[in-house]
C-alpha cells in the first residue's frame, strides 16, 4: 500500500471541501477500498472518512423513506421502515456478503464499491481497461463465471457486484449527490453507466461530487416483493444471477410490477421490457416465461457464462410465480 | 486519539495505512486475532467493535480511533467464555486458527438476534427472531472453517443460543 493520509469529515460541506480532486478518496466502511488500495489497484494520496455523516433512516412527509449515505448495511436490514415497508430491500441488503461486513459496509460506498472482476483486482498480473483504459481486457477468454451477459462491450464485461443495488433499482430510488453547488438528485436508474468504451468511468457523479442519501419513493409493489440470489454455496458468495421484484395484483391481473437483475451487467438492471410485458396481463407462470424470454433477448454471453442466460430467465419467472402465490 | 483495546486506551499509529489487524499483532501483540486471507473473504480477524462485528484486516486503525474494540483476549479475560468452553465440549475446531474469529463472531451475533436482527433465511421479515441451525449457518457463513468443523461449530452455538432457540 503506498502511503496515504486520512481526514475525517464531520460535515456535509466539509467532505466536499476536503474530497475533491483526483488523488482523493472518500472512506465508508472500507470494505472495498481498503482491500483495492491493499492490492495497489486504488493509490489514493488522501483518504476523507465520511463515514461520521448522516446515518439517519427518515420517513418523510410524502410517504418516501430517506436513508443517509453512511448507514451501515446491516442498520438499513435492520430497520422497521425497510423491513415491513420495502421487505425486498431488507432481503437483498441480507443476501449481500456476511454480517461483519455488513456492518461495516455504508450504502453511499455499496452503490460506489468496484466490480469482482478478478483481472480488474489482479493490478500485478493482468491486463484491465477499467483499471487502465485501452491496456485491454484479460476476462474475454478467461474465467467468465462472473460477468455479464447485458449491456456488455468490448472494452469490458464486468458486472456489478451489489445485492442491494439490485433491490434499490427496482424501489425507483433517487441518489441524492451534494457539491458546492448544492444538492442534485438522480434516479439510481441513471447512475451507473455501462460501459461502452469507457469501462473505467462508471457513475455520473463528477469528481466534486459526493452521495449523499438514498431516497425511496411509496410504493405500490413492495409489500409483495422479495429478492432472491443465486450463487455458488449457500450464503456469503457473489451473485451468479439475482432477481429483485414486487408485484401488485388486481384480482388475478397484474396491476403494476418492478423487477430489476443482478449479477449480469455493470449495474444493477432494471428489467423495464419484462415489465413492459407484463403490466396489465394476467399473473400467470406462461406470461412470466415470456417476460424473461423478452428482457433477456439481447443476452451476449461470452464463452464461460452461457449458462447465466437461462438461470435468469429461470430465476425472474419463480421469483414472480412465487410473489404472484403469496397471500396478500 | 486513541482506540479503547479490551478496556486499556491505545494510542493511534502514526501511519494511516495501518490496519486494526496489524495494530493488534504486531504492536500490541494480541495475537489471538489471526490473519487469515487479510482480503475480507475468511472472518479469521473477527473483532467487536462498540460491540459489532467486524474484519479487522479491512478496518484503518484510524477508522477506530474512539471506539471500543474487544478481540478474544478480551472475551476471555475472566476465565473461559461460555462459547469457548461450547467449542471445547462440541469440537468446534481442529487446527484452532479461525476459532477466535468464530467465537468473536458467535458472541456478536447471538446480541444481534437478541436486538431483533433478522438474516437472509428469516422467513418473515417483520417478525420475532429465533434461531434454528439453518439461521446459525447462515448467520456465520462469514467465518471459514477449512479444517470443516462447521457442525460442531453450530452444535456449539445452539448449546449457548439457549431460549434463543425456536
Amino acid at each position: 500500500m503506498t502511503p496515504v493520509s486520512y481526514l475525517r469529515a464531520d460535515s456535509v460541506a466539509d467532505a466536499v471541501r476536503l474530497g475533491g480532486g483526483e488523488s482523493h478518496r472518500l472512506l465508508g466502511g472500507g470494505t472495498n477500498l481498503v482491500d483495492l488500495m491493499r492490492k495497489g489497484v486504488e493509490r489514493p494520496a488522501t483518504l476523507v472518512d465520511v463515514s461520521g455523516l448522516s446515518t439517519q433512516i427518515e420517513d418523510a412527509a410524502d410517504g418516501s423513506v430517506v436513508i443517509g449515505a453512511a448507514t451501515r448495511n446491516s442498520a438499513v436490514a435492520a430497520h422497521p421502515l425497510v423491513r415491513t415497508r420495502y421487505p425486498m430491500l431488507a432481503r437483498a441488503t441480507l443476501a449481500g456478503a456476511s454480517a461483519q461486513i455488513r456492518n461495516m459496509a455504508t450504502v453511499g460506498g455499496n452503490l460506489l464499491q468496484r466490480t469482482r472482476c478478478l483481472y480488474f483486482a489482479d493490478a500485478a498480473g493482468s491486463r484491465c481497461n477499467k483499471r487502465d483504459p485501452g491496456i485491454g481486457c484479460d476476462a474475454q477468454g478467461g474465467f467468465t463465471r462472473y460477468h455479464a451477459i447485458l449491456g456488455a462491450s468490448a472494452a469490458c464485461i464486468a458486472t456489478h457486484p451489489s445485492d442491494m443495488a439490485v433491490a434499490l433499482v427496482a424501489l425507483d430510488a433517487r441518489i441524492h449527490l451534494a457539491s458546492a453547488a448544492g444538492v442534485r438528485v438522480v434516479p439510481l436508474i441513471d447512475f451507473h453507466r455501462l460501459p461502452g468504451d469507457r469501462p473505467d468511468v462508471e457513475t455520473v457523479l463528477a469528481p466534486d461530487e459526493l452521495i449523499v442519501a438514498v431516497e425511496l419513493p411509496p410504493s405500490d409493489v413492495a409489500a409483495r416483493s422479495s429478492y432472491r440470489k443465486v450463487r455458488d454455496r449457500a450464503s456469503y458468495a457473489f451473485a451468479l444471477v439475482s432477481v429483485a421484484a414486487g408485484l401488485a395484483l388486481d384480482g388475478d391481473r397484474i396491476a403494476d410490477v418492478r423487477i430489476a437483475l443482478g449479477g449480469i451487467a455493470a449495474k444493477p438492471w432494471r428489467a423495464l421490457r419484462a415489465e413492459a410485458a407484463l403490466r396489465g396481463g394476467p399473473a400467470t407462470a406462461a406470461a412470466f416465461a415470456r417476460a424473461a424470454e423478452a428482457e433477456l433477448a439481447d443476452a451476449t454471453p461470452v464463452p464461460g457464462n452461457e449458462f447465466k442466460v437461462p438461470l435468469a430467465k429461470r430465476t425472474l419467472a419463480a421469483v414472480l410465480t412465487e410473489l404472484s402465490e403469496v397471500q396478500a | 486519539m486513541a482506540i479503547r483495546i479490551n478496556g486499556t486506551d491505545v494510542a493511534l499509529p502514526d501511519d494511516a495505512r495501518v490496519s486494526l489487524l496489524d495494530l493488534l499483532r504486531e504492536r500490541l501483540h494480541l495475537t489471538g486475532t489471526k490473519v487469515g486471507c487479510n482480503q475480507g473473504a475468511c472472518g479469521a480477524c473477527t473483532v467487536l467493535v462498540d460491540g459489532k462485528r467486524v474484519l479487522s484486516c479491512l478496518t484503518l486503525a484510524a477508522q477506530a480511533d474512539g471506539l471500543d474494540v474487544t478481540t478474544i483476549e478480551g472475551l476471555g479475560a475472566n476465565g473461559l467464555h461460555a462459547l469457548q468452553a461450547a467449542f471445547l465440549d462440541h469440537d468446534g475446531l481442529q487446527c484452532g486458527y479461525c476459532t477466535p474469529g468464530q467465537i468473536c463472531a458467535a458472541s456478536a451475533m447471538l446480541a444481534e438476534v437478541d436486538a431483533g436482527m433478522p438474516s437472509y433465511v428469516t422467513r418473515d421479515l417483520s417478525g420475532p427472531v429465533m434461531l434454528s441451525r439453518e439461521e446459525v449457518r447462515e448467520r456465520m457463513s462469514g467465518n471459514l472453517c477449512r479444517c470443516g468443523a462447521h457442525n460442531g461449530i453450530v452444535d456449539a452455538i445452539m448449546a449457548v443460543a439457549g431460549g434463543r432457540v425456536a
